[in-house]
């Protein structure tokens, strides 16, 4: 076994109590820093902790923080991004039906290293469950006088809000986020200004991941080069919540040292490959990351390794995909999952993914020429010029099918079918 | 028209926010729980509790997968179709879905019971196939389970 950090507390059939996550050191991080520190430390502690953003960008979060002017406008606001929407993903339901607590005390202690009284957390509304779930505990932490009004008696005021998405992928975005949460229709908005300059109503913002959230009370608590040591390369820091899916036999969410080599994740922990299956390829983390051929089978699972591979960590959601299973057939459904939620403003994304999804489809069932492998290439190239990342993500999967399973996309034009039925 | 009771839960809501069209969605979600689906009247009168105009309303209304500006049905069912349900069979299942129900993706039952929508990844890779029945997740899915599962709706009901 591990060590477990952000599942200390998970148990298979219940969500941790307040008075398990304060039993097991919950809290103290937040009594701490209201007790001694200052909003520079919090940030410092967390930078040299090389607590990277485990929602897909890997920006540090420590930096994130420091991005706040000292003498910045009120007020400032934190922003949890529970709206994890990309295939593949669904850690952060498990993070927040675990322990809640813990996502709670990081969202007020990053409130604090920026000097923000208002969190929100943004959700999807497929989890109205965990959306509940957080209700209730925001209530039973500012009964314990750990979230409200004058915080364990420090004078710091903190209150969190749940905000309910009405559902749509781009919604994770940064700027699209803060558009939705401000009642407008969410489309990505170009920084500069950046949203920890000028976010929510003009005022300082800083958004992060739930997991990146999670990590900061532990940080804060044990210390930077704890932090670091956890991880099992030099390059990676802290644990990881690797959300594995697909063709393996235990299929969910184990919570691994950063850096753990894929073929470990798959054969210790999600059981192996499904009976009777050969692994051909995963996509490491979400929908927007590439394809990872079979010869990376043992790569360290972090974001170095991964960016050498000319791949991504993403989140961390692995999908995995044997020999029977048909990567065009994989990638047409992603380009139908894109095109679909393209929020339509720019003209890369909006007329781009759907002639990608179509010429794929054409190849997929049959009808491919040669020369559209040529057009899928460019019209790859094209959606780098969109107006947010959404679109070079949908990018990823496309280019790598290309770059690494040319074969099996010819394959299908020559014989005018599906090899895999 | 809404109710007395309903306007007033509202008008009480958006009185303690800072902003508020910051409760568009919470409001249109309310409005689509009385009407059923989100009426051009519930445009109207949304516009009206939260001080935007009714354009701006339904640019949020008609982006969000959970908002419905058309009639659905008592059990709005969202079965996932991306990429690990359909590896693992998903697309089979909806077939079936709409066999069972005798209607297409996008369709209510002549009964008003069930509207059948095909929707992205719903965060349950780890339970694929799966699919939501008004928010509440199912899954892994067979057929045996899913015709458990209409003939208890239809019982419920």
């Amino acid at each position: 076994m591990t060590a477990q950090v952000l599942f200390k507390n998970r148990h298979p059939d219940r969500i941790a109590t307040l008075a398990e996550y304060r039993h097991s050191g919950g809290y103290e991080a937040l009594a701490k820093v209201l007790a001694d520190s200052s909003r520079q430390q919090v940030q410092q502690v967390l930078t040299d902790a090389v607590l990277l953003g485990r929602g897909g960008a890997a920006f540090p979060a420590g930096v994130k923080l420091s991005t706040v002017a000292a003498d910045a406008p009120y007020p400032r606001y934190v922003v949890c991004n529970a709206d994890e929407m990309e295939p593949g993903t669904f850690k952060d339901r498990v993070l927040i039906h675990a322990d809640p607590h813990q996502l709670l005390e990081g969202i007020c202690l990053a409130g604090f290293a920026v000097d923000a009284h208002e969190g929100i957390i943004f959700i999807r509304p497929e989890y109205e469950g965990a959306a509940r779930i957080l209700e209730r505990e925001i209530a039973l932490a500012e009964k314990e006088g750990l979230l409200g009004q004058n915080i364990l008696g420090s004078g710091f005021d903190f209150d969190i809000i749940v905000h309910r998405s009405g559902g749509r992928y781009i919604c994770g975005e940064v700027t699209a986020q803060l558009n939705a949460i401000m009642g407008r229709r969410p489309n990505p908005q170009q920084p500069p200004p950046y949203p920890t300059e000028k976010g929510l109503w003009d005022r300082p913002t800083v958004l992060q991941n739930v997991e990146t959230l999670c990590c900061m009370p532990h940080i804060v608590r044990n210390g930077a080069d704890w932090f670091k040591g956890l991880a099992r390369t030099e390059s990676g820091a802290g644990t990881k919540i690797f959300g594995i899916s697909g063709r393996v036999r235990r299929p969910g969410c184990f919570e691994l040292p950063m850096g753990v080599r894929l073929s470990e994740i798959i054969e210790n922990h999600a059981g192996g490959m499904a009976e009777g299956s050969r692994f051909k390829a995963c996509l490491p983390g979400g929908a927007s990351t590439g394809f990872l051929p079979a010869e990376h089978y043992d790569i360290p699972m972090d974001f170095e390794s991964l960016k050498q591979a000319g791949n991504r960590l993403g989140t961390g959601a692995i999908m995995v995909f044997d020999h029977r299973t048909c990567l065009v057939g994989v990638t047409l459904n992603l380009m139908e999952f894109f095109a679909r939620e393209s929020c339509g403003w720019c003209t890369p994304c909006r007329e781009g993914l759907p002639v990608i999804r179509e010429l794929l489809r054409e190849i997929e069932e049959g009808r491919g020429k040669p020369e559209y492998v040529g057009v899928l290439k460019e019209m790859g190239r094209h959606l780098w010029n969109a107006y947010c990342a959404f679109a070079p993500g949908a990018a990823a999967p496309l280019e790598s099918l290309l770059a690494h399973f040319a074969d099996e996309v010819q394959e299908h034009i020559e014989r005018k079918a599906c090899p895999f039925g | 028209m809404l109710p007395e009771n309903l306007k007033k839960e509202l008008q009480d809501r958006i009185a303690a926010v800072d902003h508020p069209r910051e409760l568009v969605v919470d409001v249109l979600f309310a409005l689509q729980a009385h009407y059923g689906f989100v009426t051009d009247e519930a445009v109207e009168e949304a516009a009206g509790l939260l001080g935007m105009t009714p354009m701006e309303v339904d640019e949020v209304a008609t982006f969000y997968t959970f908002v419905y500006r058309r009639p659905v049905g008592k059990y709005v069912i969202h079965v996932c179709d991306s990429v690990i349900c359909w590896l693992e069979g998903g697309r089979s299942l909806q077939e079936y879905l709409s066999q069972k129900l005798s209607i297409a993706p996008g369709e209510t039952t002549a009964d008003g019971l069930f509207t059948l929508l095909p929707v992205c990844c719903i965060g349950y890779c780890d339970r694929a196939p799966a699919m939501l029945i008004n928010k509440k997740v199912y899954g892994p899915l067979t057929p045996e389970t899913i015709d458990q599962l209409l003939d208890e709706l239809r019982e419920a009901h």
